[in-house]
């Protein structure tokens, strides 16, 4: 019977708290021109990139010149293949690292553990320009000093720029992959270990099919963060090697040219192409909760 | 794993607190070389550079533009009252906070009418709130950059209307314009978690004993919203207050924030122990507002 009131009191709720008469429409308009907000530069942008006028903001007929432009320009290729590199090989190396840590904060108790939880929350929320900071001043008095450690050869440029995207990308791999645990239940785990299963086996035969959509989605986290970078790359970097972002902020800084409307549409595709991945991933992880409830 | 709190029938005969302590263990042991990897490296690659800045905002700067390591000092940290670093700090302090307060009565409304919605549609709203999110950030300030530039589209606007020739670019206004068209998302998302988990009926409830509007808004729903108010603010006041891209790009030279007089102070005028002791102030803000975000019963960001 109480359920029944309950029912009857929520279908009746959604008439008060369903905003009407003047109040809806402000909600409204506002909810209309967050999205023009939001949506109307890129448009315009892309827009002005098929625009023939060396004026990056006034229309004067198409063209594909800039586009060309782009793919003429060596700078511009060699730079793009050093983002695709980066993030590559700091995607590769953060989602082991990163969905291990998740694995071992979520599944496991071991000491120190509250430590590593808090270190692995701090490359999230601290500030770019903080960050980058910390990692100039540490290559600046270490970098000889890790390759003497570790007998290796490495150079500014690709490898202190990939070492730093890696400590920000193992956490947000690993954000992701625990948040996707979390709501996982043990249970099946320990069903395998209980029939025998070795340790490997239960994770690479039960846990690991459910948790990859958090890997594929922490991965695709990671690398668009890696692509977007540009405030540590530039502060790491070596001489004579730049990555895509700040290559285009050099340029932006020297001066706006359409060259660079037609690049910066290149990186919107880019973006686009991993956020409709992501919610491809996203549906995916919907599809298997609704299978586990089912279950 | 819990598999050894919950052992099966067989083992359970045999589980001697002895052999449970021994389980334990080789469970924590799997637990640390699981972790170890990541552990050893975010030592490494970020635990050791961020002692490495506290120590070289007490380090001096020599004639020669390279630090001092030996003799510490607080010359760097006393220098924050300097006019001019104190102009900056409280500019860049005032546009943050202008920016929050900015995407906080946007995003309020908002984060309210998407919590008001039918899933399929809240979904679909979401959705095309969470790619710009996902949108490259450089990308993102440069398009204002070619909005607000010379003839173009803005000037258009304040010609058509009337207003003449209008010079956006390169003001504080630009500076808050771009940040907050790049953190409005952060202030979104937190927000509208936390209405959407609010109970509905106790809005209903408080409309039904003659609350106003108004009323049940102050006392009901932005109290029950807080942890997402809080959220929302401290995910847009902290980069806001680090930014160096958006300044740099809309604001030109003529404001400078403390994100960029900290690169400045790396990139040009080599006076590393002066910028690791900005950092670190930086650094500071963030994690109090961390903190006191954890202590009032906030759990993730």
């Amino acid at each position: 019977m109480s359920r029944l009131l309950n029912k009857t009191a929520n279908k009746t709720a959604g008439s008060a708290v369903e905003p009407h008469g003047w109040t809806k429409g402000v909600l409204q308009a506002n909810g209309w021109l967050v999205y023009a907000f939001f949506y109307a530069p890129i448009l315009l942008l892309v827009i002005f990139s098929f625009s023939d006028s060396r004026n990056v903001g006034v229309w004067g007929g198409f063209t594909l010149d800039w586009y060309e432009g782009f793919v003429d320009s060596q700078q511009t290729q060699a730079a793009l293949w050093n983002s695709v590199k980066i993030a590559t090989v700091s995607t590769g190396i953060s989602v082991v690292l990163g969905t291990m840590s998740a694995l071992a904060l979520e599944r496991f108790k071991f000491r120190g553990k509250q430590v590593f939880d808090a270190l692995l929350y701090l490359p999230i929320i601290i500030p770019d320009v903080t960050m980058a900071v910390m990692m100039l001043l540490f290559f600046a008095e270490f970098f000889d000093v890790l390759n003497a450690v570790f007998g290796t050869e490495l150079r500014k440029g690709f490898s202190s720029i990939a070492l730093s995207h890696i400590a920000f990308s193992i956490s947000f791999v690993s954000v992701v992959v625990r948040a996707r645990l979390a709501g996982m239940s043990s249970h099946l785990e320990e069903a395998a270990l209980d029939l025998y299963a070795t340790r490997w086996q239960a994770f690479r035969f039960v846990t690991f099919p459910q948790i990859l959509p958090g890997i594929l989605g922490g991965a695709l986290l990671a690398m668009t963060i890696s692509l977007d970078d540009v405030v540590i790359t530039q502060f790491v970097t070596g001489p004579g090697w730049t990555t895509l972002p700040v290559y285009v902020f050099g340029l932006i800084r020297r001066g706006v040219t359409p060259l660079i409307n037609a690049v910066s549409v290149v990186m919107l595709m880019a973006s686009m192409t991993l956020v409709a991945l992501s919610l491809l991933v996203e549906r995916v992880r919907n599809v298997g909760t609704n299978q586990r409830r089912g279950f | 794993m819990t598999a050894v709190k919950l052992p099966s029938d067989a083992e359970a005969a045999v589980a001697t607190p002895e052999f449970e302590a021994a389980a334990i263990r080789q469970e924590s042991r799997r637990g640390f070389l699981l972790a170890m990897p990541s552990y050893a490296y975010l030592v490494l690659f970020f635990a050791v550079p961020l002692v490495i800045v506290v120590v070289y905002s007490f380090a001096t700067r020599n004639r020669f533009g390279g630090t001092d390591l030996s003799g510490w000092n607080l010359a760097s940290y006393a220098r924050l009252s300097e006019p001019i670093v104190r102009d900056i700090l409280f500019r860049s302090l005032w546009l943050a906070l202008l920016t929050t307060l900015i995407c906080l009565v946007i995003a309020y409304p908002f984060a309210y009418y998407l919590a008001t919605r039918t899933p399929v549609v809240r979904n679909l709203m979401l959705v095309f709130v969470m790619i710009p999110f996902w949108t490259n950030f450089l990308v993102r300030n440069y398009a204002w950059r070619v909005i607000l530039g010379n003839d173009g589209p803005f000037t258009d606007v304040t010609e058509a209307i009337g207003l003449g020739e209008r010079e956006l670019l390169f003001s504080k206004t630009a500076v808050v314009l771009g940040l907050v068209y790049s953190f409005l998302p952060f202030m979104i998302l937190p927000l509208y978690a936390a209405i959407e988990r609010i109970d509905k009926r106790l809005l209903e409830a408080s409309r039904d004993l003659y609350a106003s509007g108004l009323q049940s808004f102050r006392k009901v729903l932005l109290p029950l919203s807080m942890p997402g108010v809080i959220a929302g603010s401290i995910l847009v006041f902290v980069p806001s207050l680090g930014a160096y891209v958006t300044p740099d790009i809309l604001g030109g030279s003529k404001t400078t924030l403390l994100g960029s007089y900290i690169v400045t102070q790396f990139l040009t005028a080599r006076n590393w122990p002066f910028g690791a002791a900005l950092s670190f102030v930086l650094m500071a803000v963030m994690l109090t507002t961390t903190v006191v975000y954890f202590r009032k019963g906030g759990r993730t960001l």
